[in-house]
């Protein structure tokens, strides 16, 4: 495929000139010209308003599409705990299992037979289940090696997991063995109609931009997803589902977990199953601004999050920061204290069921996603608020 | 030690916008720059030159001008740089990146790859692990601290979601790092001198034997479809009065709302 601009119809605007991120396009004799620093990123096509600008294929961009069926989600487990993202996928991989009219299966690899079978209470209708002492702990190698295999065995269509460290560091492996495609960081996944492609939605730059990626030859399409942006499915104890037993044999492994440390700060005690968190940006000026935002914490029962502006400055250590680069939390209750509401924070937070704002400047972004909004210095009310909540509870 | 460090140049995305009503990018004026978190991969890189003795070579696909970002790289202390660019590579998504990458570093030869964790404009982290399986070769991710290295072993840290692991490893391994790993020195003046007449050694398609259907866009197994903006709306009630008023007036709402 490649970007062609019909001069005939180029009326010189240059609109397609300003739309290109890679500086692709070029004036020349008065019309638009596409050069070889084009990546084929189809931005320009929407934006020419004569529509001069389309793509070209060829015969080589046809490959055979690789057959496959089914719906698979790995469940992650650390420390025989599932992760919460993946009992999301498997409330969202068995809404995409419906459409397409096929299975939704779970792959677990560590965990005991119990944790197999809750994954049949919270949607699954298979689980392939290893439990050999080599994938107890996660490692990339044997976990790659062992997912690939069954991928080749089984041919789903569809294979999905969270996008967690350990989710990110290792379907890319997986992906290039098999040849497939792999979307980081989804956020939301559908089904088209037309060509029952999955289409897999993103953040790009930094969060300011959205983009919907699809797999139009390759299988398996895989996916890595954002944890707390799909909704769990239903938990249903009476449900009936297969176990299959997988052997790790012939799988080995170059790198060795030699110890897992865990380094978790009092209050930032996973903040992505907080039900209350209070945050702080640049706004509060100082560790002692901060002190305040524990304070309210400590009274509302809720963890403390912060921007990245924060973090930067020294104020908190970098595992309370939420947004593009943090974690992305979905509490019942966001407080946002002296956070200007940039769309890198945005993008980690913007699911909270209730946002509050607190801001000197009525200007500040933040206030877009607000559901309550107090224009006024956090340094009179925080405390001001932490104190009516203790008299509140007494 | 041999050592190889993956960079990438990026537009700085905190600048690049979209406009809502016409869904294209705003980039007036913004500048390019190496990814963030490559610079502390050839930190690292140039750390474990100094304790092991050896040669950092960095490395990235891109066009032309891409060379920008290696002089940068070579005036901060890298050895030498080689630029992947071929009208070919057009398109590449992770996949055909990470297999063209790693068929330039199988030609240079590697004993430590490093990469940042993820490059700021496509934001995937996937490059990195991609180019380890297609090299057949382990891989760790974000690495915030090397605990010890030797001619054929590593020990490091990955930083995880509630702690760290203590990870060891055989080389030839490939790395990706976090910020927290290091602080980047800034280059010196003799390296900006050195930098500016340093010659790059250029690598095309048929340079590094890779199959045409391999690479590019025709290599991709993934498309983008269309790019959007994002969109922020919500009801929101700005609450008025003094300040005593408005807590009030926000305690009553969240006791309705049962928040607390
Ligand atoms: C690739 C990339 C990734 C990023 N990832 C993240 C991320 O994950 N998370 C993140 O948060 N950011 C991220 N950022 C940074 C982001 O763009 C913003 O710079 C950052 O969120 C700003 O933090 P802030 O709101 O605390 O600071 P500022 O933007 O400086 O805002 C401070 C706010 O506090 C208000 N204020 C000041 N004093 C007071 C007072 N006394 N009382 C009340 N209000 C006051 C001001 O009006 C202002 O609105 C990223 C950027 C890039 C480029
Ligand atoms: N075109 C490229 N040239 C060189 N290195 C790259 C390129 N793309 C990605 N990388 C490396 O891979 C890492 C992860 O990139 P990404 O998977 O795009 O987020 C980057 O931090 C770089 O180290």
């Amino acid at each position: 495929m490649y970007i062609k601009v019909n001069r005939d119809l180029c009326s010189g605007c240059e609109a397609c000139l300003q739309s290109c991120p890679y500086d692709a396009i070029v004036m020349k004799d008065g019309k638009a010209e596409i050069t070889e620093l084009c990546q084929l990123c189809r931005a320009c096509l929407s934006v020419c308003p004569e529509g001069a600008i389309s793509e070209v294929r060829e015969a080589s961009d046809a490959k055979e599409t690789a057959q496959g069926t089914g719906v698979w989600v790995f469940a992650e487990q650390r420390e025989g705990k599932i992760a919460g993202v993946s009992l999301e996928l498997l409330g969202a991989g068995r809404g995409l299992a419906q459409k397409l009219g096929t299975e939704l299966s779970a792959v677990l690899f560590g965990g005991t037979a119990g944790d197999a079978q809750e994954l049949i209470f919270w949607g699954a209708e298979k689980v392939f289940h290893c439990d050999d002492p080599l994938l107890k702990t996660f490692n990339d190698e044997p976990y790659a090696a062992l997912l690939a295999k069954l991928v080749v065995e089984q041919k789903p269509e569809i294979v999905l997991t969270g996008a967690t460290p350990i989710g990110r560091s290792f379907f890319p492996r997986v992906a290039a063995k098999l040849r497939a495609g792999l979307t980081a960081d989804c956020t939301s996944l559908e089904i088209d109609a037309e060509t029952g492609n999955l289409l897999q939605i993103r953040p790009a730059f930094g969060g300011n931009i959205m983009a919907t990626i699809f797999c139009p030859h390759a299988r398996p399409q895989m996916a890595t997803v954002r944890p707390r942006v799909m909704k769990k499915g239903e938990y249903d104890a009476s449900r009936k589902g297969e176990i299959v037993r997988v052997s790790a044999k012939g799988i080995t492994s170059r790198t060795k977990v030699v110890e897992t440390v865990k380094e978790v700060a009092e209050t930032a005690i996973n903040l992505q199953d907080a039900n209350i968190i209070v945050a702080g940006g640049r706004g509060m000026g100082g560790e002692k601004g901060f002190q305040l935002l524990h304070e309210l914490a400590e009274v509302l029962g809720a963890s403390v999050a912060a921007s990245r502006a924060a973090v930067d400055e020294g104020w908190i250590p970098y595992r309370h920061q939420v947004g593009q680069t943090g974690k992305t939390v979905g509490p019942k209750l966001y407080i946002a204290c002296g956070i200007s509401g940039a769309v890198q924070h945005l993008v980690g937070m913007q699911s909270s069921d209730i946002i509050i704002a607190i801001n000197k400047n009525p200007e500040a972004p933040i206030f877009s996603v607000a559901n309550f909004g107090i224009v006024g210095d956090v340094h009179e009310i925080v405390p001001l608020l932490t104190k009516k909540i203790k008299d509140l509870k007494g | 030690m041999r050592i190889v460090v993956c960079i990438k140049q990026v537009p700085d995305s905190a600048e690049v916008r979209i406009n809502p009503e016409t869904n294209t990018l705003i980039r007036d004026g913004v500048p390019t720059i190496i990814n963030p978190y490559d610079v502390h991969a050839l930190e690292a890189g140039l750390q474990i030159k100094e304790k092991t003795g050896g040669k950092v070579t960095v490395l990235t696909m891109g066009p032309p001008q891409a060379e920008t970002a290696l002089r940068e790289a070579l005036a901060m202390g890298a050895d030498e740089a080689v630029l992947l660019t071929d009208r070919a590579f057009a398109g590449s998504d992770t996949w055909a990146t990470a297999y063209t990458l790693s068929k330039a570093i199988e030609l240079i030869g590697a004993d430590v790859i490093l990469c940042g964790k993820q490059a700021i404009d496509g934001d995937t982290a996937q490059v990195g692990p991609e180019m380890a399986e297609f090299m057949d070769i382990p891989h760790i991710s974000y690495i915030r601290k090397i605990v010890d290295i030797t001619p054929d072993r590593m020990v490091v840290q990955r930083l995880m979601d509630d702690g760290f692991d203590q990870i060891e490893s055989t080389l030839p391994v490939l790395l990706t790092v976090v910020k927290e790993l290091n602080v980047p020195r800034m280059p010196s003046l003799k390296g900006k001198m050195a930098a500016k007449k340093a010659e790059i050694r250029k690598m095309s398609a048929a340079d590094i034997k890779a199959a045409e259907g391999d690479l590019g866009l025709k290599g991709s197994p993934t498309q983008v479809k269309n790019i959007f903006a994002p969109e922020v709306k919500k009801d929101r009630k700005m609450l008025e009065g003094t300040a005593e008023e408005k807590i009030d007036m926000l305690v009553k709402e969240l006791v309705e709302l049962k928040c607390i």
